[in-house]
């Protein structure tokens, strides 16, 4: 029993964060929500040279996995920076895809960034069609490859999640894949964003109330202030632990409960952080746009909340 | 990148020492948790029926894992500890009647106690023999807890105390006391010249004032102290020095010991029991799952914590987040049974009742939630102080 990172662990998140604190994310991300995604694959080429999407593919395909803690621990730093882009569902596919006559054709592009995958959500959009190679439609008879243009974007509420729907067909890939296995992996990276996108929140929060004074004192000495952010930072410090518990278990239930937490917790702290920064942390100009929308976002993708309560009063935790 | 290829560090399973543990504190349970449940602790009755619980665990040596051997413990450690308390609390063992003086006192005696303290203090403590009560609060300080102004006054061989508390657990029934005096009224802040000290609450000069809580029963009481003796032998550490000692003892309150996560997961299972058994209804489902959530989110922010302390860190403001987090989730959790409940959730004798008046009182006893919320912000998100 040692339920802490270690080292390692600790300066892997240390070398992303400061490569993607050098590398001005807020600007890849409007480059993205314009549909321009020339700045979003470089930084994505980047991420794979870090080893982040090789956490999700075994060894013999190029990758260095499977390491579910690492790859939550790579996944918080991604939220953290709001990169844009299908991540979690690049992990999935790559556990869709992980049996052997699949996995030979495909892991090794995922793993080093040279593909980006896409999966279409059950009886929904697929999220970057547009800017994926690789569009993954799981259906009742088999995975298909969306071999056909994706159609027109629907705009999210979050303007870097550019929604697809995938034409039905394509090239049949396997009769049966990892479906399940694949939602829990996609989960567990989902939940490690939310929860890093909720920590970029409070910091931009804490540093605004710091600065921001009125009736000659920062904001951030008022009770009221102090009180809401403490609650922001209570429920992502508790929403951490469930997270690192599911990646070690990798059950579906501690996964969802994982999720169900960390995009609860960073949603609060989205609506925190947008009534704390008052009517500039309204404007779509304002970078915290990013991350508000983003916490939005993710509370719904991948498990809703009711379908998260359901496996973990299903299957117990 | 990644150092150890395939070397996972982030480790939820027990050591097989910590195992056989468990299992032997399985049996034993099994074999000594009483059929029915004893009464209310917070009675003369439910406390005798406690006490001698207390001493029925001491005798097999389950009172206080995680102490020493020669004080009564199993040299257990701290994972040991909440591997017990996991076990006990889901053997629907009773509740603790000695947790003021194990979570509070003891710690302070291992840290700042003298050998002789403890070779006396401990050993009747963790057998039931003596029940310690806290006596903090007064009337003119509550949250402002440096704004107290009962005193201790020098005398031969020791100190007088005059003054009042309140608010003092367990102080009805139990044997001795602990609590902060003032003892150099001319300290320039208010949290200098305050002594810690142990004083016996039947010694001549204390009258002991129950006080009914929320359903009547006499769970506190007030203290009045006229010129109660209390020799040196029962000052801990330096005279002067009970604030810094004291707020050692508090954060262990709200950290790893007061409310293991144990006491929650159990909680949180008889929800979702009670859940099933009423039919699964809808209107309850994100509260039974929410509870089984926060129960095991506090298990592992335990568990880490408890790895940082095995690793040399202590526990500071952080305890702060872990206490608003289990008042909170057991609040939230009876709220969720009394409404199952329906017309049966206003019985005062129903199987939830008792732990639902008891949570009522979480957000405000060992510092209140506001409190504690003053101490995340300024501590952990270093944000100006202000009026509060």
């Amino acid at each position: 029993m040692r339920f802490l990172l270690d080292a390692d662990q600790r300066a892997f998140a240390a070398s992303l964060h400061a490569m993607l604190t050098a590398a001005d994310t807020p600007a890849v991300v409007r480059d993205w929500s314009r549909g321009d995604h020339t700045s979003g694959r470089a930084l994505w080429s980047r991420i794979a040279e870090a080893g982040v999407f090789g956490l999700a593919v075994p060894e013999e395909y190029g990758g260095l996995g499977p390491h579910p803690v690492e790859l939550a621990v790579a996944f918080v730093e991604l939220g953290r920076h709001a990169v844009p882009g299908p991540l979690a569902e690049t992990v999935g596919a790559a556990v869709l895809l992980g049996g052997p006559p699949l996995a030979g054709r495909f892991l090794p592009g995922l793993a080093a960034g040279k593909d980006v995958a896409t999966v279409a959500a059950p009886g929904g959009h697929a999220v970057d069609g547009d800017a994926a190679s690789l569009r993954l439609a799981p259906a009742p008879d088999g995975l298909y490859l969306s071999t056909a243009a994706p159609g027109p974007v629907r705009r999210s509420l979050d303007p870097a999640r550019r929604l697809t729907p995938l034409a039905p067909g394509g090239e049949l890939l396997a009769p049966a894949a990892p479906y399940d296995r694949a939602l829990t992996w996609i989960r567990l990276a989902t939940a490690a964003q939310a929860l890093g996108v909720g920590l970029a929140l409070l910091d931009r929060t804490v540093a605004h109330v710091r600065q921001r004074t009125q009736f000659g004192v920062p904001v951030g000495s008022f009770q009221a202030v102090k009180h809401r952010l403490a609650d922001a930072k209570t429920a992502l410090e508790f929403a951490r632990p469930l997270l690192f518990g599911a990646a070690v278990s990798l059950r579906p239930a501690e996964v969802a409960a994982a999720k169900l937490t960390a995009c609860e917790a960073a949603y609060r702290t989205a609506r925190t952080a947008l009534h704390l920064h008052g009517a500039i942390g309204y404007t779509a100009e304002y970078g915290l746009s990013l991350w508000l929308t983003r916490a939005r976002a993710l509370h719904s993708a991948w498990g809703t909340p009711e379908e998260c309560r359901e496996l973990v009063l299903t299957e117990g935790l | 990148m990644l150092g150890k290829d395939g070397d996972v560090t982030v480790d939820l399973t027990h050591s097989p020492a910590d195992e056989q543990f468990r299992t032997r504190a399985r049996a034993w349970l099994d074999a000594h948790v009483p059929r029915t449940p004893l009464p209310s602790l917070e009675t003369a009755e439910g406390f005798a029926a406690h006490r001698a619980w207390e001493a029925e665990l001491a005798a097999d040596r389950w009172s206080v894992v995680s102490w020493p051997e020669r004080y009564g413990g199993r040299d257990a450690g701290l994972v040991g500890r909440l591997v017990f308390e996991e076990e006990y609390w889901a053997a629907g063992a009773p509740g603790r009647v000695g947790q003021n003086g194990v979570s509070l006192l003891a710690p302070t005696l291992f840290a700042y106690g003298t050998p002789e303290q403890r070779a006396r203090v401990l050993p009747p403590m963790a057998t039931g023999e003596v029940v310690w009560a806290q006596a903090w609060s007064e009337p003119e300080a509550g949250s402002d807890l440096a704004a107290l102004s009962s005193r201790a006054v020098r005398t031969d061989g020791g100190w007088l105390l005059d003054g009042q508390k309140t608010w003092s657990s367990r102080a009805a029934f139990a044997d001795r006391a602990f609590g902060l005096f003032r003892s150099d009224p001319g300290a320039p802040r208010p949290h200098q010249g305050l002594t810690y000290l142990m004083f016996d609450l039947r010694a001549p000069g204390v009258t002991v004032r129950p006080i009914g809580r929320l359903d009547g029963k006499p769970a506190f009481a007030e203290l009045f102290l006229d010129d109660v003796f209390v020799p040196d032998e029962d000052v801990i550490g330096e005279p002067g020095q009970g604030w810094r000692i004291a707020m050692s003892t508090a954060a262990d309150e709200r950290g790893l010991t007061l409310r293991s996560p144990g006491r929650f997961l159990a909680s949180a299972a008889r929800l979702r029991d009670l859940w099933r058994d009423r039919g699964s209804p809808g209107h309850a489902r994100a509260g039974v799952a929410d509870a089984l959530i926060a129960a095991r989110a506090y298990q592992l922010f335990t568990y880490a914590a408890a790895a940082r302390v095995q690793e040399g860190d202590r526990l500071g403001p952080e305890s702060s987040m872990n206490k608003v987090f289990w008042s909170e989730l057991d609040l939230a959790l009876h709220e969720t049974a009394l409404d199952l409940l329906g017309l049966e959730g206003e019985l005062a004798d129903g199987a939830w009742a008792e732990g639902y008046v008891f949570s009522l009182a979480g957000p405000i006893y060992a510092g209140t939630n506001e409190i504690q919320r003053d101490i995340i912000a300024e501590r952990l998100l270093g944000l100006p102080k202000g009026r509060r």
